[in-house]
Order: structure tokens, then sequence, then C-alpha cells
């Protein structure tokens, strides 16, 4: 047995911070963010309970914690195909997927967005460029990259975990990637846990860097939603590109369940931000809005007759 | 001059990639005079993999995903090992949970002898039997390879095809040969085909009539008159596989033709060892002399079992 985990040094809050960014920011944009934020935080919130309740049929890999991420990539690169893990109702609803059909996903409802096939971690809908997840890690990312190859006008943003980029397939992808100078962005949500085993237990090298040595520009920044609205601009111009994102995980790896506190949550940071900025009312209105509209959207589903 | 079915697997790919806007991978395209002359060689469309062997059908799916309908090739069927994971588990699922089906043409070379011994030898279709959503054949004739990529431009879900090195330079089909007098029914797949038809002469000298029924799809296994009346007939069958035997194509199909014809029929595939390089250690497509015992052994359990009903 090795030596006990430690938390790399770069793994903090304000990793890679820019001061000065969100004070630069549109407000628009900066409550856009937020918007989007709340969507994934407010879904799997009464995900959670629906969870916890046993009112699901399938397993929950809850978003809670990392939303600021896809919310961030969504307002750069929205039109873009998607391919995302099985944690993926963050991607899902902040590049425009239906709420109502993820419900019914989750509770294995025909009008689910598969129909009941495939549940949390297997979304797909076409009718956003969001391509589903069959479930091995890392195995949709030379998927991703094979689609950008055949359709090379259209980019592609592909989400994974710190966990899927040790799979031996992923280092394939990257390589082609760069061999054939795909429109692809990398979106490593690095939570520093697989499952429960931190990163510093599993490798001594720095995604990143591997990224950098096949050529490929690459950040590595904290969850900061300006940051990785920032960085995601500047990318997105010359792909491929690679973004390892610190963020944090509020809750079990799958399921309805909690070891303990996080060691930050981006979406209170990001409030106390707004009302930095003086939105904090627009902010609350936002999130009261939201947290109603999808209360009021579980509780419908729920009542339908095959529900449960 | 007959077309081959190497010329004809060359003639479908050009076609699909100057006219479909159709993609080919493979690594080494190039290798053994362009994969054995089955690949037009400096066609648009050609993409050179990398020796990435898992995430190779990776690429090739998501093309799939975005409709270039794409031909995926294995020069050794041992590189389906490493293959099969996205291929089963992704481009053969997604029909099924997403509604929208991976339409990608894995053509899998299967060859044996000359030295392949452990690393190349070997024929693994049944990978793909084994899961569900993906069609699986073993052309061996140029107008089965017509019938195989027509079947593919139809429908939109992954294909298997089973190739094998010994077909490349044939261009005779092989219809099947049916007789009223027949002792057993032999249902070869894929090189075993060529095995059979060699073993045929050999059971006539010593008195045993044979029907050899050809198959193509191994699945959908198709049970039907075509298949199943020989059997009857002749009272009993023999399924004959260039793959492994224990849990392989032969043994399904011979379970598959024994309960719906209710007749003994014995599966004869590789044997259950590791092949070694040596010639005295391979372990490829069953002979003619292992196809001629095996019929033997049937036709003579055959002449001493209690009569089977009707």
């Amino acid at each position: 047995m090795s030596a006990p985990s430690t938390r790399p040094a770069s793994r903090s809050a304000d990793h890679g911070a820019l001061p000065g960014l969100a004070e630069l920011c549109p407000s628009d944009l900066s409550l856009e963010m937020f918007r989007r934020m709340c969507r994934a935080r407010h879904f799997d919130e009464q995900a959670f309970l629906a969870s916890r309740n046993g009112w699901l049929q399938s397993l929950v890999y809850l978003s809670v914690g990392q939303e600021s991420i896809a919310a961030a990539i969504s307002t750069v690169m929205g039109g873009a195909w998607i391919f995302t893990q099985h944690r993926g109702h963050a991607a899902y609803l902040s590049f425009g997927g239906d709420i109502e059909k993820l419900i019914d996903e989750l509770i294995g409802l025909p009008t689910g967005c598969c129909r009941g096939m495939g549940g949390s971690p297997c979304i797909h809908d076409p009718n956003i460029r969001m391509i589903g997840h069959e479930g091995l890690i890392a195995e949709h990312v030379p998927i991703a990259v094979g689609a950008a190859y055949a359709s090379p006008d259209s980019p592609v943003v592909c989400f994974f975990g710190d966990g899927a980029v040790e799979e031996d397939y992923f280092f394939g992808a990257l390589g082609f990637a760069a061999t054939h100078n795909l429109k692809v962005l990398f979106v490593c949500e690095d939570n520093d846990l697989s499952v429960l085993t931190p990163t510093s237990d599993r490798r001594s090298w720095e995604i990143h860097e591997v990224a950098r040595s096949f050529g490929i520009r690459a950040v590595d920044v904290a969850d900061d939603p300006w940051l990785v609205h920032h960085h995601v601009s500047e990318l997105s111009r010359r792909l491929p590109a690679f973004l390892n994102c610190r963020t944090c995980r509020c809750y079990w790896h799958v399921g309805a369940g909690q070891d303990g506190p996080p060691e930050w949550d981006r979406f209170n940071i990001v409030k106390q931000q707004l009302a930095g900025l003086g939105l904090e009312n627009a902010a609350a209105t936002i999130e009261a809005e939201s947290k109603a509209e999808i209360e009021r959207l579980w509780k419908s589903r729920l009542q339908t007759p095959s529900a449960t | 001059m007959e077309k081959s079915v190497a010329d004809t697997i060359r003639d479908i790919t050009r076609d699909h990639l100057e006219q479909n806007n159709g993609l080919l991978f493979a690594q080494c395209i190039t290798a053994v005079g362009w994969i054995q002359n089955t690949v037009p060689p400096h066609a648009p469309g050609l993409v050179e993999l990398p020796m990435a062997d898992v995430s190779g059908p990776g690429f090739a799916i998501g093309a799939a995903i975005m409709g270039r309908r794409p031909i995926f090739v294995l020069r050794f069927q041992s590189f389906l090992w490493l293959a099969v994971s996205p291929l089963v588990n992704y481009a053969a699922k997604a029909r099924d949970i997403w509604g929208k089906g991976v339409p990608i043409f894995i053509r899998a070379i299967a060859s044996e002898g000359n030295g392949t011994g452990p690393v190349h030898s070997g024929c693994y279709h049944n990978l793909f039997m084994h899961m569900p959503g993906t069609l699986v054949c073993a052309p061996m004739t140029p107008n089965e390879y017509h019938e195989v990529w027509n079947a593919f431009m139809q429908q939109d879900g992954p294909i298997l095809v089973s190739e094998h090195r010994r077909s490349y330079l044939s261009s005779a089909e092989m219809p099947d040969l049916v007789r009223n007098d027949a002792d057993v029914t032999l249902y070869p797949i894929s090189a075993s085909r060529f095995s059979t038809l060699e073993a045929i002469p050999i059971l006539e000298k010593m008195n045993i009539r044979c029907n050899v029924v050809h198959i193509l799809w191994l699945k959908p296994f198709q049970l039907n008159a075509r298949v199943m009346d020989p059997l009857k007939r002749s009272g009993c069958g023999l399924v004959i596989d260039p793959a492994f035997e224990i849990a392989g194509a032969s043994q399904s199909l011979a379970y598959d033709l024994m309960l719906a014809t209710r007749r003994p029929v014995k599966a004869l595939g590789q044997e259950d060892r590791s092949p070694g390089v040596a010639n005295r250690l391979e372990n490829g497509t069953p002979t003619p002399q292992r196809i001629v015992e095996a019929a033997v052994q049937l036709v003579r359990n055959k002449t001493t079992a209690p009569s089977t009903p009707p």
C-alpha cells in the first residue's frame, strides 16, 4: 500500500485564477451562466430526493457541485456535438436538454429522452446534438473524435472525468485528434476521485501535461465559470484543445448520499461573487424561478400514472 | 475473367468511398498488397489508423454516427479481442438504447497456418453472435459478398463480416448440394466450406452420401426449409466451423438444428487448445480428414441408434 493520499497543490477553488474576469464579464452573460447552473443544481437536488425516496428506477449520477463547467462551456460552444459520460445531467441541461424528458428518463417512462433505456448515465438527445454514453468509462472519447473526423465542420465537446483519462483508449483518441487536427474540445471534469480513490493513489502524472505532449493546447484551472468561459473562448478558436477543470462532486459517485462536505461548492461561491457584482437580486430571482419551475416539473412527472 | 472475392470486395469498397462519401478505417492499409488486394489503392476516404487497437473502432463508430457508413477492417481476427468492446457495447446496443443504429461494416479477416500460430490464427465471429445488435455473416463467394453488402446498406446497425483469407482468390459460387438419398447433412461455415468440398469425394468413396447446406448468415440463423428439410431426410447433421467448437458458432447452430428437427447434429470446430507455430501444432479450420471422421461417426451412430421420432 502506498503512502496516504495527498491533494495536489493545483487542487484549489482558485487554481489558475485570473483576477477581474467576473468584473469584466457582461452582466447578462454572468447571469446566464448562473441560470444554467441553477437548472442543473435544482434538477439534481430533486433527483437526489427522488432517489432517496425510491422513486427512480435507475442508478443516478448527480452533477451537484460540478455544474459550472458545462454551464460556462455551453455559453461559448452552443450548437456543438456533445459527448458526455455517465455524469451528464449538467451537460444535458446546460446545452438545452428538455427537463421533463430527463425526469421521465430517470423515472423510466417511455417519454424519457432514451425511452427509459438509458437512465441517468446514458443520456442521448439528437435534438441538442448530444450523443449517448454507453457506460464503459471513456469509451465515448474515441467515438467523439471519430465524429469530429467524419464531420469536420462541426465542433465537438467531449466531457469525461479524471478516471476516464487513465483508460488506454483515451490516449489513442487524444493522439488521433492531434494527428488530424480535429475540432474537439476535451473537457476533464477533474473531481480528483475515481469513485472514492483519489488521483494521487492512481497515477503520478497530470493529464493536461499529457495533452500538451501530443501538441494539444491544454489548460488546467478550477471550475470558476468566468475562468472556464475565458479559456474556452480562447481554446475553441483553435481546436483540438484540452481543458482540465478542478471541481468538487458534492454527493456520492452514484446514488443519493454524501460522505462529507465538499472541498468547495462552486455554486455558493458564484452566488457570493454575483452579489459582489451587484447582481444579488437578479441572481436570487433566477434561483427562485428555477427552483420553483423544476420542483413543479418533478412533482408533475412523478404523478403520472406509470411513474414509480 | 470472373471476379474473385478480393476483386469484389475492392470494387464494392471503391464504389462506396467514391460515390457514397464513405470511409474505410484500418491499420497498415498498404500492407501485403493493400490488405490482400481487397482495398482500392489511394482511394478517397481511406483512414490510416494508429496502432491503437482499442480506440480504433471508436473512431469508426463516431464516423457512423455522423452518417458516413464506415468500413472498419481488421487484418486479423485476433485483433477482435481488443476491438470488440466499443463494437458490441456501443455500436450494437445503440439501436436498442437510443433508437438509432450505428451502421458500420466490420471486416474481420480470419487466417491460419503459415506460422501464424498462437498470434494471428483464429476465427472469432462467435464473440459477436453472443451479444445482441449485430448481424454476423461469413461470405465466401463474390455473390455472397454482394448480398452481405446490400444487406448492410439497407439497415442501420453494425454487421460483422467474418472473412477468411482462403476465399480471396476464389471466384466460384457454392450452391447447396442436396440429394434424396443422403446419409448426412453438412453445414459448413466460412473456410470450412472449402474443406467440406474436399471431404465430399472421400466420403463418397466410403459410400457415405452427403448434403451440403452452405451457411452464410450466422446471426440471424434462419431455420427455414432450405436448412431443415435436408437434415430431416438424411437423419443427422454436422456443423463445421473454423472457430473454436466450445461455445462457438458450430455448437450454437447445431443446438438450434437439433431442437428444430429432432435429428442428431454434431458440432465440429477448432480443438480446445492453443494453436502452435509448427505445422504439427496448428489448430485451424477442420481438415477434410477431421470432417470425414466426424461424418463417418455420425452415420455409424445413426445406424445403431434407436429410430428418431418423425
